[in-house]
C-alpha cells in the first residue's frame, strides 16, 4: 500500500514557478505560478489538454527548456526541508550539479523513446554510458547491470537484446528501453511525459503495469504527465489538473473522480468517451477551445468556456491559487463551498 | 439497403531486398476481409497498429489497388459498381460519392488556401458555377458549426478542432453517400474530441450518411458506431452490433482489448490487464490463429488450424475455435 503523504519523504517541491517564452511577437507566459510536490513512493498525476503547461513543468524542473524559454521566478527544491536542500531553478542548466541531477537523481521518460535514444549506438552502450556517467562502475560490471535492468523492464532475452540497435525493436520494447535508460542511475524521482500515448492499447496496459511495479518496488516518486483521465485513474495517488499554465485543481485521486471541485475538471471528466455508452450517445462538451497561451483571458483563465461563470467577477478577478499540498480548486465557487463547510463545521 | 459490400478482400505488399530488389517475401496486410455497410449505418473497424484497418480503408478509396476481392459500392438504389476492378477513368464519376475525413487536421489542409476555397474545391472540380459554390460553402460552414467569416481566413488561424470541422465540411461538399473517416478524432484534445464526435453523430442523423469509422479508441467507437469489426493481423476476428460486442465479446482478442483500456475510475484499479507478448508481424504471422501466442485460452488446434469467421448468434460473428465453450468478459 502507498504510504500517506505525511509519512513519505518529500522528494521535490515546486513553488510559484513562472516560465516565459520570449518570441518575436511578444512574451508568452507558459507557467503562471505552479506549485507541486513529489513524495517518495507516491505518484503525482498531472493532467490537462495541449498548451496547459504540463510538459513545460517537467522541462523546467529538469532545466531542459529550449533557448526561448526561461524561469522568470519561482523555486524548484530538491530534498526540500533537509539540510541538503537545493534550488534547481537557481542552478546553471549546463553546470556540473544540474547534469548530475538530470538523469542521475531525476530520470526522465519521454512519449517517444527515440527522443532519448540515439540511432547510432546499441541499446546496451547507451544505458552503460548513462550508468557510468552517474556512478563509478567498470564497463563489465555496468554491462552485467544493464542485462539485469533490461530483464527487470520485461525485455525478453536481454543477453542478446543488449546488443540491438533501437530501430530493431518494436515500439513497446523501445519504450521499455526508454524506461531502463531512465532507471540506469537509480533515480529517486521519475518524470514520465505521456509515456504511453504513442503506444497501442494492449502495449499501453503492459507499460503502465511495468511503471506501477517499478515505482512500488523501488519507492521512487513518480510524476506522470498525461492527457488521459483513464491513465490518471489507474496510476495516480494525487492529481494536479492544469489549465493554461496554472494548477486549477489538486486532489487525491478518489476525491477528484467522485467529487471534482473545479468546473473544468467536471467538464473534462464528462467529456471522456465511455465504454458503457448507449449507442449514439452524445458526450458532454466544453464550448470553444483552449485559448492560445499568448491570448490568456483576463480574470480566471477558464471563464470564457465555463458553464458556471459568475458575471462581473470571473472576467476581471483571478481566483487565488491552491495552497501547496492541500486539496482544493482555484475557483470562486469551490472556495465559497470550502468556506461554508468550515463555517458550519 | 447495402451501400458498401467488401467481399473477400486481400492486399499484399511485396518485400524486396538485395541489389536487384527481388521479391523476397510479402506482407499480407489484409486477408479475406468481408463486411457490409447499410445506408445510414456506421461500421467501426478497430484494431491496433499493423492490423490492416487503414489498408482496408485505402483499398475502398482505391488509393491502393486490392490484390484480390470485390468492393461493391452502391451510390443509389439499383446501381452497383465494383470499385476493386474499375479502371481509374471509370472510377472518376464515382469518387464524389465516397469521401474521406483524415486524422491530422494540420496536415490535410493546404495552408496557402483560404478556408472557403478549400471547401469549394471539390465543387469546382465537379463543375459547380461560382454562385452555387458560394451558397454551398455558406451552407456547409453553418452545418459544421463554423462562422461564415471563416471563409476568407487561412487554416493556421484555426484550432485543431476547427480545422477538423473544415475537413468535414470539405468531405460533405458533394453530398457523399459514404464517408470513410480514418482516426478523425485521435489527434484532438478530449474536450474538442467530444465536440467532433457529437458533430459526426448529428450530421449522420441529418444527412443519412453511411460511415466507415477506422479507429483504435474503443471508447470513441462505442459512441459513434452501430456495428464493430475487430481486426487482428490482417483479418476480421469478430464483428457484432456495438453493444453486443462490448457486453459479450466472443473472441479472446476483443476481450483483451476491452480489458486493456485504462478505465476512468480509480475504484477499478489494478483490474486492467494486458495480454502477454507483442502483436504478431504480418510479414511472418504465426500458424493457425494469429492470436494464439498471446491467447490465454489457446490449445493445440489453435496452433495449427486457422479459425474461420462464423455466425455464432444472430449478427454476431467470431473467428475462434473455442468461442462456444468460452465465457469471455466484456464491460458490464
Amino acid at each position: 500500500m502507498v504510504e500517506s503523504m505525511n509519512d513519505a519523504r518529500h522528494a521535490l517541491s515546486v513553488r510559484n514557478l513562472v516560465v516565459d517564452f520570449v518570441q518575436d511577437t511578444g512574451t508568452i507566459r507558459a507557467l503562471d505560478g505552479v506549485n507541486l510536490d513529489l513524495h517518495a513512493g507516491r505518484v503525482l498525476g498531472v493532467v490537462g489538454e495541449s498548451g496547459c503547461g504540463k510538459s513545460v513543468t517537467a522541462r523546467a524542473i529538469l532545466r531542459l527548456l529550449d533557448r526561448t524559454g526561461e524561469i522568470t521566478s519561482g523555486r524548484v527544491f530538491l530534498d526540500p526541508g533537509s539540510p541538503e536542500q537545493q534550488d534547481l531553478a537557481a542552478l546553471d542548466p549546463e553546470g556540473r550539479v544540474m547534469r548530475a541531477v538530470r538523469g542521475g537523481r531525476i530520470g526522465l521518460i519521454f512519449q517517444e523513446p527515440m527522443t532519448a535514444l540515439s540511432v547510432h549506438y546499441t541499446v546496451g552502450n547507451q544505458i552503460i554510458e548513462a550508468m557510468r556517467a552517474h556512478g563509478d562502475l567498470s564497463k563489465a560490471a555496468a554491462r552485467e547491470r544493464v542485462v539485469t535492468l533490461l530483464h527487470e523492464v520485461g525485455i525478453p532475452r536481454p543477453e542478446t537484446r543488449i546488443d540491438s540497435y533501437p530501430f530493431q525493436l518494436s515500439g513497446g520494447l523501445r519504450q521499455r528501453v526508454g524506461i531502463a535508460l531512465a532507471l540506469a542511475a537509480d533515480p529517486e524521482i521519475l518524470i514520465a511525459d505521456e509515456p504511453t500515448t504513442a503506444l497501442d492499447v494492449t502495449t499501453q496496459a503492459q507499460i503502465l503495469a511495468l511503471l506501477r511495479r517499478l515505482q512500488r518496488t523501488k519507492g521512487v516518486a513518480l510524476m506522470l504527465i498525461t492527457h488521459d483521465m483513464g491513465v490518471i485513474a489507474q496510476m495516480a495517488d494525487d492529481v494536479a489538473v492544469m489549465y493554461l499554465g496554472r494548477i486549477v485543481e489538486f486532489a487525491p485521486v478518489a476525491e477528484l473522480f467522485t467529487a471534482p471541485r473545479h468546473p473544468y475538471t467536471r467538464a473534462l471528466l464528462r467529456s471522456v468517451p465511455n465504454l458503457r455508452a448507449v449507442p449514439r450517445e452524445r458526450l458532454a462538451t466544453i464550448g470553444g477551445a483552449v485559448p492560445h497561451p499568448g491570448a490568456r483571458p483576463l480574470g480566471c483563465p477558464f471563464h470564457p468556456r465555463c458553464p458556471e461563470v459568475i458575471a462581473g467577477r470571473c472576467e476581471s478577478e483571478a481566483p487565488a491559487g491552491i495552497s501547496p499540498g492541500e486539496a482544493g480548486a482555484s475557483c470562486f465557487h469551490a472556495m465559497a463551498e470550502t468556506a461554508h463547510a468550515e463555517a458550519t463545521a | 439497403m447495402t451501400v458498401l459490400e467488401v467481399d473477400g478482400l486481400f492486399k499484399e505488399f511485396p518485400i524486396r531486398s538485395g541489389l536487384l530488389q527481388r521479391k523476397t517475401g510479402q506482407v499480407r496486410a489484409v486477408q479475406d476481409v468481408s463486411f457490409a455497410i447499410g445506408r445510414g449505418e456506421t461500421l467501426a473497424l478497430v484494431g491496433e497498429s499493423g492490423c490492416g484497418k487503414t489498408t482496408v480503408s485505402r483499398c475502398i478509396l482505391r488509393a491502393l489497388p486490392p490484390t484480390k476481392g470485390a468492393i461493391r459500392f452502391s451510390p443509389e438504389e439499383g446501381t452497383i459498381f465494383d470499385v476493386a476492378s474499375l479502371s481509374r477513368r471509370a472510377l472518376r464519376p464515382l469518387r464524389r460519392h465516397i469521401q474521406m475525413i483524415f486524422q491530422d487536421p494540420y496536415a490535410s489542409l493546404n495552408p496557402r488556401m483560404m478556408v472557403g476555397d478549400i471547401i469549394a474545391e471539390p465543387l469546382l472540380v465537379n463543375g459547380f458555377a461560382a454562385v452555387r459554390r458560394q451558397a454551398r460553402v455558406r451552407e456547409l460552414l453553418d452545418l459544421v458549426g463554423l462562422p461564415a467569416a471563416a471563409r476568407t481566413r487561412f487554416p493556421h488561424a484555426f484550432s485543431g478542432g476547427q480545422r477538423q470541422r473544415i475537413g468535414i465540411a470539405r468531405a460533405l461538399a458533394l453530398d457523399p453517400t459514404l464517408v470513410v473517416a480514418d482516426e478523425p478524432v485521435s489527434a484532438l484534445d478530449v474536450s474538442v474530441q467530444a465536440q467532433i464526435i457529437n458533430l459526426l453523430l448529428d450530421l449522420q442523423d441529418r444527412l443519412g450518411l453511411s460511415m466507415l469509422f477506422v479507429a483504435h479508441d474503443l471508447g470513441v467507437v462505442r459512441h459513434v458506431s452501430d456495428r464493430v469489426a475487430v481486426m487482428y493481423v490482417g483479418r476480421i476476428v469478430e464483428t457484432a452490433p456495438t453493444a453486443m460486442l462490448y457486453t459479450r465479446p466472443r473472441h479472446p482478442y476483443t476481450e483483451a482489448l476491452l480489458a486493456a483500456v485504462p478505465k476512468p475510475d480509480p475504484a477499478l484499479r489494478d483490474q486492467a490487464s494486458a495480454p502477454a507478448g507483442e502483436i504478431a508481424d504480418p510479414a511472418n504471422p504465426p500458424p493457425g490463429c494469429a492470436f494464439h501466442p498471446r491467447c490465454p485460452y489457446a490449445n493445440e488446434r489453435c496452433r495449427t488450424e486457422l479459425p474461420v469467421l462464423r455466425e455464432i448468434s444472430p449478427a454476431h460473428w467470431s473467428a475462434c475455435h473455442r468461442t462456444a465453450e468460452l465465457s469471455l468478459r466484456g464491460v458490464a
